[in-house]
């Protein structure tokens, strides 16, 4: 057996660039099979990880996948706002923690603006519940300090000390700007690979200050009140968009739910997190299965590329087995050899897909991440990972020994005369 | 005389055939003869071959090497009865193209014991085939060079020199010389058919070449002794 071994692998060498082409093609399918898998897998955990450690969002009264949208995506906007005094109700509550009330509608050069309380930065979760973390500055303290996010600041080379100017509504009209108040960015948060990183944060009470003279939704005209003067006002909001709501304890989060879909004083709804993303991502997710498909798809073609490229170098290998069987070979040897030799190329194409993919991630997920807001991590091998690498092993050996047993049976029935 | 190869009521037809392609009432190799077996092709030289080094076993009838029945070892028995007592050269393509001239003259000896062990006896296996490639006319230049860059000619005798190391009882050669030209047929012969003499191997040489007859000790048409062959020439 072992004078076998040293013949594979002499033969091997002889058809390096066929076999090479081979294992390039088991490699380039590896590499898309578990890149598409880890992109499908870390798109569902980059959505379900927007929000954690927030056990209810409260909002008016509307359709609880309109709520997470707009107060976590911040996609569409609200159809009524939350009066403060319900907000303060719900902070009185006794089973209640904390409450980071949000207001939302206004933005910057396309980025959304976000109002809340420094409390935001303490309470706010994302992910595995990782706290936000400042990679520049502190959080707002003063009336027109702001915060940006990661992809803000990137994408318009903020640092701390930017003044900016904010835009009423989503600013496409530019006719109704905040220029008269400017903002001075104080902090830039680290990437966290959510909405956040596309907004702009400010105080509740900047909210206010920046709407004095606003009516209805367009300015007074006549009325103007200079930035320095804004001070002498009451900057207590009248209304925000939604509340974040932390719980004491998370078991009575039902009782809490039940006591803002029964508050007396407005129409209000609460929802948890969790299941309104489970209920969003069952719309989102038909991509997902499209994603899994493709690589489906593209796996077979790559294995199917696989087999013709074996079965091309076939006849060169029908004259070889026919002098190794008349030199002693048993049939046991030659598919011995066969086998051997598609197991280690296989096992070759999958090693080099499996580096490919890492060596892909890292280098790309920087990208990935500015261009489309998608983190993509290194870690080990998922579960279904495992799966789809076990299973391009087992259908590149497959399709290597089809060939391998054509090959047998052409040198049973060649005998020890190849007919070529 | 001792037997090395014998066939009686020898009967074989290819799957799906209607008839036997192989009739043979009898046909025997002695020790150390050499046997010129000729014929228009189609009338059964390969299958013939086949049959006497057991890579096909008869439907009727029985084929002995050295008195043991082919039809009664199992398949990998076969295997290494063939290669422990046959060495076989092919019309062409004898060779590994990757491995050295000495490494392909050495392949039976790494399949098998006991061409190992008869290669050995005097001096090592290598001598052995250094000394048949020497006496086929390969120079030593030659002997560590990959098979693949050698001509036709040598490779033929590189083939040669591989079914005589370890001293096998019988060489089956099947047509060795229709790829070569006049004189490098004459010369190859001289070789082969010298080496065989002083390695005591018995020749069974297939040709359809009448021009080569004379130089071997016995004739067999195959046609005359195969009567599935007169059949056919006979309809």
């Amino acid at each position: 057996m072992t004078a076998l071994f040293g013949i594979a692998w002499r033969s091997a060498w002889n058809r390096r660039f066929t076999l090479a082409l081979t294992v390039l093609s088991i490699a380039l399918s590896t590499f898309l099979l578990l890149g598409v898998e880890r992109i499908r897998t870390e798109l569902r955990e980059n959505f379900s990880s927007s929000v954690s450690g927030t056990d209810l969002i409260v909002g008016a009264r509307t359709g609880s996948t309109q709520l997470l949208l707009y107060s976590v995506f911040r996609i569409g906007a609200a159809t009524n706002n939350i009066q403060w005094k319900s907000v303060q109700a719900l902070s009185a509550h006794p089973g209640v923690a904390w409450v980071v009330p949000l207001s939302l509608g206004d933005s910057h050069r396309g980025f959304a603006v976000l109002a809340t309380t420094p409390d935001y930065f303490e309470h706010f979760r994302y992910g595995n519940r990782q706290p936000l973390q400042l990679r520049e500055g502190k959080p707002f303290a003063g009336l027109f300090d702001a915060v940006v996010g990661a992809d803000v600041a990137d994408a318009l080379g903020y640092h701390v000390g930017q003044s900016i100017t904010l835009a009423h509504g989503s600013g496409e009209l530019d006719v109704s700007d905040h220029a008269d108040k400017p903002f001075t960015v104080v902090g830039v948060l680290a990437r966290t690979g959510t909405p956040v990183d596309r907004t702009v944060h400010i105080g509740l009470a900047a909210m206010e200050a920046i709407h004095l003279e606003w009516i209805g939704g367009a300015p007074m005209p006549g009325l103007k009140i200079p930035a320095e003067q804004v001070r002498k006002f009451d900057l207590t909001p009248k209304n925000v968009t939604a509340v974040l709501v932390g719980l004491k304890n998370r078991a009575a989060v039902f009782a809490v739910q039940r006591w803002v879909s029964t508050y007396a004083g407005e129409p209000l709804m609460a929802i948890l997190p969790g299941v309104a993303l489970d209920e969003l991502w069952r719309v989102v997710g038909i991509g997902e299965s499209a994603l899994l498909l493709m690589s489906a798809l593209v796996a077979l073609v790559s294995l199917a590329g696989l087999v013709s490229v074996v079965m091309a170098s076939l006849n060169e290998r029908r004259r070889e087995l026919a002098v190794l069987r008349a030199v002693g070979a048993s049939l046991r040897h030659v598919l011995a050899l066969l086998a051997l030799e598609g197991a280690l190329v296989t096992l070759l194409g999958v090693l080099l897909g499996v580096m490919a993919a890492v060596l892909g991630v890292a280098c790309l997920s920087p990208w990935l991440q500015s261009q489309f807001g998608l983190t993509l991590r290194l870690s080990a091998p998922t579960s279904n990972e495992w799966l789809l690498l076990a299973s391009v092993l087992a259908a590149g050996w497959i399709a290597s020994l089809l060939p391998g047993i054509r090959a047998y049976r052409l040198s049973l029935a060649d005998g020890l005369s190849p007919r070529i | 005389m001792s037997l090395i190869l014998s066939a009686a009521a020898l009967r074989f037809a290819w799957p799906g055939a209607e008839r036997p392609c192989i009739d043979i009432e009898r046909f025997e190799v002695e020790a150390g003869e050499a046997v010129f077996l000729h014929g228009p092709s189609g009338c059964g030289k390969s299958t013939l071959l086949s049959l006497l080094a057991g890579v096909l076993i008869a439907d009727a009838g029985q084929v002995r090497l050295l008195g043991h029945d082919w039809a009664a070892l199992s398949g990998a028995a076969r295997d290494r009865a063939r290669v422990a007592h046959v060495g076989y050269i092919f019309q062409q393509f004898n060779l590994l193209p990757y491995l050295s001239v000495l490494d392909n003259v050495l392949l039976p000896c790494r399949f098998s014991g006991r061409r190992m062990a008869q290669a050995t006896q005097d001096g090592s296996a290598h001598a052995q085939a250094r000394e048949l490639l020497a006496r086929m006319g390969l120079d030593s230049s030659l002997w560590q060079r990959q098979a693949m860059q050698l001509s036709v000619g040598q490779q033929q005798r590189v083939a040669a020199a591989r079914a005589l190391i370890g001293h096998p009882e019988v060489v089956i050669a099947d047509e060795p010389t229709s790829a070569l030209d006049e004189d490098r047929r004459e010369a190859f012969l001289d070789v082969l058919l010298a080496a065989c003499a002083a390695n005591r191997s018995a020749l069974v040489f297939v040709s359809h070449d009448q021009r080569i007859a004379a130089r071997f000790s016995r004739h067999v048409l195959l046609p005359e002794i195969n009567r599935a062959a007169l059949a056919v020439a006979s309809s």
